[in-house]
């Protein structure tokens, strides 16, 4: 049990050396010719990243009987909204000045800003409603409001993939690894669950 | 096993500080000379063992004289690391660093232009030929990328213009249309059909003759190194630094508008002129402001990149919004 966990933060850990690093880049000037593009794309596809893992969890659990993965998808889940929360927080401070005129305008103009604005909104209350206590407190609504994971996951990808001036080969991976978890999800229930891991 | 001493430099080898501070006022007297002695010269080989961040390989360029004050940017230019490790040149890879990373395959020596189309004296020609009876010139000018960064750049070059007039442009040429090399060998983002190669250019003829328009063979005094678009590129200051082509195999003089690569595709998105214009949206992106390379902020973008003055009498009567 205590084996688990550990790995558990552990592995919450190296996903969180790619944050690390750009603080550390950016205070020793070390990210290049442009740090503040690193930083945005570096946060955009680990919260990405991140939320597929999540997604993947279940389709880990089902079909491959990875049982223990259980407890990582809550993990995940708050990796991908903290790595939006930063990405989002780059470009509103070094794209935007903190100036709230222009954020509207980007959000209200720009497409490829308004499906990323909408995959953070989705984010955002599945972070907050990650407890137990709320789980508890939304019962079976609390399944359903997190299904907006899948939502945020397709509104990031159409947000990378518009971005893209002509080399799609990173979104359009991003965008198959959703689709198939997504096709996972929709494939029929062969079997059961397997039971709970008794050891 | 001997030990090493280093030799001493002896005093009559030091450069006076003054002399080296007057080091311009020096080149400019010596240029004259220079031109007669078969410069610039920078045919030689060394030039394509330089890796990235190596900037001293890189052979310095002699002869060069300071360009016409009116052209040159008041900007502090942008660092060289910078300007040569940060680049968008997909024939090496579609990463901004990896033209630094691949651009060593590279061989920027021996190397012709083709001249052809609408003028009296086609052929090709050895570009060291092509550049003999010139002066080279330093341009420093503001370089602004439609994905709204900018640097500044201190270019080693001589104007379009000039070598145009050699070749007799005819009254037919209207256009004029430039072409990259292809050479996957060479260029290994080739192998990927990213874009549809060869990279082709274009510039409209009283564009192509306009003072600020240039043919670089250098940047910060030094050939320009393989990813910044060794041996010979393009620079059109007014313009976003796409039209600025690099590695140029053909130069062609057209009746009609010739096709573009970017405008090949996405026409939406990127037009034949391509005029830097805070006002004119790309559509995905605004072009009102932009990251100066080595600024944290964004600062407004400039009508015509800050050369108003110079060019806004090519477009006189023309809709800037639907000749983008």
């Amino acid at each position: 049990m205590t084996s688990r966990a550990t790995l558990h933060r552990v592995v919450v850990a190296v996903l969180l050396l790619p944050l690390a690093g750009l603080v550390w880049g950016a205070l020793q000037d070390s990210l290049g010719a442009n740090p503040v593009e690193v930083m945005t794309h570096e946060t955009g596809e680990w919260a990405l990243r991140c939320l597929l893992l999540c997604l993947a969890v279940t389709p880990a659990r089902r079909w491959l009987g990875w049982s223990s993965l259980a407890p990582y998808r809550r993990s995940f889940g708050l990796l991908a909204s903290t790595y939006a929360v930063c990405h989002f927080l780059v470009f509103l401070v070094f794209d935007l000045a903190l100036d709230p005129a222009f954020l509207a305008e980007e959000i209200l103009e720009r497409p490829y800003i308004t499906l990323g604005f909408a995959a953070l909104l989705c984010l955002l209350p599945l972070a907050v409603t990650s407890t137990r206590g709320w789980q508890r407190r939304l019962g079976r609504r609390w399944i359903r409001l997190h299904r907006l994971a899948y939502l945020a996951g397709g509104l990031a990808v159409l947000h990378f993939l518009w971005l893209a001036k002509a080399d799609l080969a990173a979104p359009l991976a991003h965008a198959a690894v959703l689709g198939l978890l997504f096709g996972l999800r929709r494939l029929p229930q062969r079997r059961k669950m397997p039971a709970k891991a008794s050891t | 096993m001997r030990s090493f001493r280093p030799t001493p430099v002896p005093s009559s080898e030091i450069t006076a500080e003054g002399v080296f501070l007057r080091r311009r006022a020096f080149l400019r007297a010596a240029a004259g000379t220079a031109v007669g002695l078969g410069l610039p010269g920078c045919s030689d080989a060394e030039q394509a063992q330089a890796r990235p961040g190596e900037a001293p390989l890189l052979k310095p360029l002699t002869g060069v004289i300071p360009g016409p004050k009116e052209l040159q940017a008041d900007d502090p230019p942008t660092a060289f690391k910078d300007a040569s490790s940060y680049n968008n040149f997909y024939e090496f890879g579609t990463d901004k660093s990896d033209p630094a990373a691949h651009a060593g395959s590279l061989r920027p020596r021996p190397w012709s232009v083709a001249i052809e189309g609408e003028v009296g004296r086609p052929g090709v020609i050895d570009l060291d030929d092509l550049l003999r009876p010139h002066t080279l010139e330093d341009r420093i000018y503001r370089l602004r990328c439609v994905e709204a960064w900018s640097m500044v750049i201190p270019w080693v070059g001589i104007p379009l213009a000039a070598v145009l007039k050699r070749f007799d442009p005819v009254s037919k040429a209207k256009y004029v249309a430039f072409e990259t090399l292809v050479d996957p060998e060479q260029m290994p983002g080739q192998r990927r059909s990213t874009l549809d190669w060869p990279y082709r250019e274009g510039l409209r003829i009283d564009e192509a003759m306009h003072p600020l328009t240039l043919l670089a063979v250098g940047m910060y005094g030094k050939v320009l190194p393989n990813q910044n678009g060794a041996p010979l590129r393009l620079v059109v200051p007014w313009k976003y630094g796409f039209k600025s082509i690099k590695s140029i195999v053909k130069i062609r003089l057209t009746a009609r508008q010739p096709r573009t690569t970017w405008q090949m595709e996405n026409a939406r998105e990127y037009g034949f002129f391509a005029n830097v214009n805070p006002e004119v949206s790309h559509p995905r992106w605004s072009q009102a402001r932009e990251r100066r390379i080595g600024e944290w902020g964004k600062r407004p973008t400039l009508m015509l990149n800050g050369y108003g003055e110079q060019v806004e009498s090519l477009y006189r009567g023309m809709d800037l919004r639907e000749f983008y």
